[in-house]
């Protein structure tokens, strides 16, 4: 059902009843190790290209969260997912390996959000039972499309963010036991006429300010009503001015209850700039670390805001600013 | 209902967005993290000057212990540094040089062949043609086209001023 503008409202509350994680060696050096549910010690996991070694990820996740829950993989009716890589090909792939009927999503690192709030949409208007959705990046595949060759020497400014390597996978179900999708919001494209590729952090920050605003407004509720707002990959200098913008607009969010993904996979020591980014991102961090803290009785709600920097290079290369989206996902225990 | 009662005057709905731009990238600015500078000199002028410092010591060595010139030395020094350049990038240390040395690292004939050896290591993916073939001068190709270009206006430059009678 439709919520004021932009907001559905799930009355039937489809269920998350697994998630699965995996991620490259990098990412177990970070403070979330315990959370993935497969960790790979190569970033190539043996395969012949840095977009195959993707793929991997992504088809793993999807097994082990098939494994974990209570059905079988014939029992999934579809599989939507999407990715950074030209024309989503890694997703495509997993797909052909997954042979599940396949949507393939575009949203950047808010593809996560996008399939999740997409499943849970199918789901409650009953055109599925069991949905399969998640998202891949790969920091080496990434930074060979969007930046330079991964041992070229340019020096990264204090702004930029690291590419997580790792997939993060859901599979939402019509009942059975586990958080529940209450609602989502589907943001707009915001535009602040930022261009510097090397801050998605800053050019997303409105972006995610405005969806968590529009969710709130058409959902009539206070931030308090969230216990943890999670933002997607806005990194540190991102997650500081949306804080900013929405202590602005007057909402008053509290600082513990403001997280952001990309600041919380990778320890202060690891090199990443600004914080961590990629569709993995948000993914790795909502479905694996806070769901599992969820389920521990940790929080009972959480906004998932996953948010995306639209840029391609050649758009960069003719000037035009940096378009960005963030779609939130309510999640909660009950 | 006209355009204008839907929504708003569109010149006052333009003027009041470009405002909230022009306010959002300056808070915006507050929070970004500026590039240390004066350190980013101070180590490009350290690891820039040590680069030099062993290519020094390298046309040193091929003057002393084979038959090169201080002009003829040129060419196996640079050669003998691409080669190391080579190595470095392809065990992956020298992108970790140049996140620490910036320009220090960049400059230096080193930096060049790192540009070239990195997209040719980058695109083996695609074989030897189209990936390595095709990619290998994508980040150092501009350097070498405008080098041979300015090279060549200030040749016509040095040109007309010798005709003139100038030098």
């Amino acid at each position: 059902m439709l919520l004021g503008k932009q907001t559905w409202i799930f009355q039937n509350k489809p269920v998350i009843i697994s998630t699965a994680t995996t991620g490259g060696p990098f990412e177990a050096e970070g403070p979330l190790r315990n959370d993935f549910d497969r960790l790979f010690d190569d970033g190539w996991l043996e395969e012949s290209s840095f977009e195959k070694a993707q793929q991997r990820l992504m088809e793993e996740a999807a097994e082990i969260a098939i494994q974990k829950s209570p059905i079988d993989k014939e029992n999934v009716d579809f599989f939507i997912s999407g990715d950074l890589i030209n024309q989503i090909t890694p997703s495509t792939f997993s797909a052909k390996t997954l042979e599940l009927p396949y949507l393939g999503i575009f949203s950047a690192c808010a593809t996560s959000a996008e399939g999740l709030a997409l499943s849970a949409a199918l789901i409650n208007g009953g055109f599925a039972e069991y949905i399969l959705s998640g998202t891949a990046s790969h920091h080496a595949a990434t930074e060979k499309q969007f930046r330079f060759p991964n041992d070229y020497g340019a020096q990264k400014p204090p702004t930029a963010q690291w590419t997580v390597t790792g997939a993060g996978c859901v599979l939402l179900a019509k009942s059975g036991n586990g958080p529940k999708i209450t609602s989502a919001t589907i943001g707009k494209v915001v535009d602040m006429g930022l261009t510097d590729p090397f801050n998605m952090g800053g050019a997303m920050a409105p972006a995610a300010a405005d969806t968590i605003e529009s969710h709130l407004q058409d959902r009539n509720i206070d931030i308090s009503y969230y216990d943890v707002i999670l933002t997607g990959d806005l990194g540190k200098v991102g997650r500081e001015t949306s804080f900013d913008l929405l202590k602005r607009h007057g909402i008053n969010v509290k600082d513990q209850q403001y997280i952001d993904s990309g600041m919380t996979i990778y320890s202060s020591e690891q090199p990443v700039h600004s914080g961590a980014s990629g569709t993995a991102c948000s993914a790795i961090v909502t479905y694996g670390h806070f769901l599992n803290r969820m389920m521990k009785g940790e929080f009972k709600r959480i906004l998932m805001v996953a948010t995306g920097s639209l840029h391609s290079p050649l758009s960069v290369q003719q000037k035009n600013s940096i378009p960005c989206i963030a779609h939130a996902v309510s999640i909660e225990m009950e | 209902m006209t355009e204008y009662e839907k929504g708003g005057n569109p010149v006052a709905k333009q003027k009041n967005k470009q405002q909230q731009t022009q306010q959002f990238q300056a808070s915006e600015e507050k929070h970004e993290t500026k590039r240390p500078i004066l350190l980013n000199c101070i180590k490009a002028f350290l690891v820039g000057g040590t680069i030099c410092f062993i290519g020094q010591l390298i046309t040193t060595f091929y003057i002393y212990f084979f038959d090169f010139t201080e002009q003829t030395a040129g060419n196996p020094t640079t050669a003998t540094l691409i080669f190391f350049t080579m190595l470095l990038t392809g065990f992956g240390l020298y992108d970790r040089i140049g996140q620490f040395a910036g320009a220090g690292s960049a400059v230096p004939v080193t930096g060049f062949g790192n540009a070239v050896i990195s997209s040719a290591i980058e695109h083996r993916t695609e074989g030897f043609i189209i990936g390595v073939g095709t990619n290998m001068f994508k980040v150092a190709g501009p350097v070498i086209v405008y080098g041979v270009f300015s090279a060549f206006v200030i040749a016509l430059i040095k040109v007309l001023f010798q005709q003139l009678g100038g030098l």
